[in-house]
């Protein structure tokens, strides 16, 4: 009940949200056999752009090919815009209640708090993973209409990199928000925008190389992906350690939780 | 069995007092006048009943479930009026009544239905854009739909026309008349005078008179100045 009832009460910020990323990934794709000839020159100068090169990843990648040109263009859209709306989406579940003053109404009823906690993390979780599906179907129509032939494994490998980031960042929100009585929202676009940054510094300064161990968007770099032609386990791992970890603080905090 | 039976029970909020130390005894069938000045604790003393909040200290049972431990069981048995009403955005009052009864596991149509009916109210309205009595009877229905055996219900009337006031005071009696214990928070003096066999006055967080209300105010007192006269030792307490 609580989760049909959640998938209803997200369902307008799901298809903005879904909506406005699928437009700029295909666009982005779309663009693609215009831009081919000036990335393939411009290729050698992004990759000698020292610092700024290393900051996205373009020192490692040819962006005069589909894969190298997804991996940078249509990565950045798809983990920054996916993970702002998952930030979002993870940060409201439990905290929307409160600042509506719909918990009372909604924990006076026969339920467990533990099922509440549960059906809307599900909910959380289906959003993002709807959202994906339809995110992967525009990209491979795109990539379709402009006649390349699809880069299955490595285009799979990008979506499901970034379904993980998006899940690891909704379950820290998440987690977060039981402590909360009110807001969130800035919270939440401050933990993706700055999850963002600290892989960016990451991959300019090698003093920084630790924090590819912190931020989930270490396990979504293109350039890593395409040329180990698969994912980094330990961090995709360490990724879903800490998403079960502030999901199981978000069950403990929650169950004992005074509303008022 | 009582209805409800709390004893010794205490919450604080940090360093603000919520209630401290208050025990009381509801019994079975009756109605039941919990009366006190805004912020006297009697908010917080249903929240601990429902399981909302957590007591630092004290103990209590709702139709002989222990609060602590069968919230759900307790709930599934007892209808709640809160003393705020909010809805979510973009529902209309059948989706919230059938929101309501499906967390109750329970067909409530007709029940709910016939409430609608009787309180006046549309339910194909959107409910964020009720007025504040409007969504008053929206809660009213929820907490009276699915028939519970015990009504806790905090400033029921407030928001409420004077017409409607009597409906709901009429099915309350029905309810009650069936075997339904009703626990009506209140300030309005005259309500509790009216409708209620027993009270307990509530004051800094703490029952300072309990009994029935002939008792409370007195013979050959002016009920209305017996209550103000609590209130008002309550005010000079600050």
């Amino acid at each position: 009940m609580v989760f049909k009832h959640e998938l209803r009460q997200g369902r307008t910020s799901f298809l903005v949200w879904t909506a406005s990323i699928a437009a700029l990934l295909a666009t982005c794709v779309l663009l693609f056999p215009e831009m081919e000839g000036e990335m393939a020159a411009a290729g050698q100068m992004f990759a000698s752009m020292g610092g700024f090169s290393a900051a996205f990843g373009m020192d490692r990648l040819d962006v005069g090919t589909l894969t190298g040109y997804y991996a940078v263009e249509c990565g950045t859209v798809l983990g920054l815009g996916g993970a702002f709306y998952a930030c979002l989406a993870g940060v409201s579940a439990l905290v929307k209640e409160e600042r509506g003053r719909t918990a009372e109404f909604l924990l006076t009823h026969p339920i467990s708090r533990t099922r509440v906690v549960t059906e809307k993390l599900a909910a959380v979780l289906v959003q993002i993973t709807a959202m994906n599906l339809i995110l992967l179907a525009a990209a491979l129509a795109a990539v379709k209409l402009i006649g390349e032939t699809i880069p299955w494994r490595e285009l799979l490998l990008l979506h499901c990199a970034c379904w993980l980031l998006q899940a690891e960042l909704a379950c820290l929100c998440f987690g977060v928000s039981a402590f909360l009585r009110r807001g969130g929202a800035g919270l939440a676009m401050g933990l993706a925008a700055g999850m963002y940054f600290l892989n960016m510094l990451a991959n300019i300064s090698d003093r920084a190389g630790f924090l590819k161990a912190v931020t989930p968007f270490s396990y979504c770099e293109g350039a890593d992906i395409l040329a180990a032609g698969g994912l980094n386990a330990g961090r995709v791992a360490t990724g879903m350690v800490l998403a079960c970890a502030a999901a199981a603080a978000a069950y403990l905090r929650y169950r004992r939780k005074d509303i008022y | 069995m009582d209805a409800i039976c709390v004893k010794g029970l205490t919450k604080y909020y940090g360093r603000t007092r919520g209630v401290e130390d208050i025990s009381l005894t509801v019994a079975q069938g009756d109605i039941f006048g919990f009366i006190g000045p805004n912020g006297a604790g009697k908010s917080t003393t249903i929240r601990a009943l429902l399981g909302l909040i957590r007591p630092d200290a004290g103990r209590g049972q709702v139709l002989g479930l222990d609060i602590g431990k069968d919230r759900e069981a307790i709930l599934a048995r007892v209808g709640y009026l809160p003393s705020e009403t909010a809805f979510w955005p973009g529902m209309r009052v059948r989706d919230i009544l059938r929101f309501s009864a499906g967390l109750r596991r329970k067909d409530c149509r007709k029940t709910a239905e016939a409430l609608c009916e009787r309180l006046r109210l549309d339910p194909a309205r959107r409910a964020d854009r009720l007025s504040l009595g409007n969504r008053r009877k929206a809660a009213l229905i929820c907490a009276l739909q699915h028939e519970p055996e015990l009504l806790i219900l905090d400033e029921p009337t407030s928001g409420l026309d004077p017409l409607i006031q009597r409906e709901f005071f009429a099915i309350l009696q029905e309810r009650n008349r069936q075997g339904v214990t009703v626990f009506l928070s209140s300030h309005i003096l005259w309500e509790i005078r009216r409708w209620c066999a027993h009270a307990a006055i509530l004051r800094e967080g703490a029952v300072v008179a309990a009994g029935p209300v002939d008792g409370l105010i007195g013979s050959g007192q002016d009920p209305e100045e017996a209550f103000l006269r609590y209130y008002e030792e309550a005010h000079n307490g600050f």
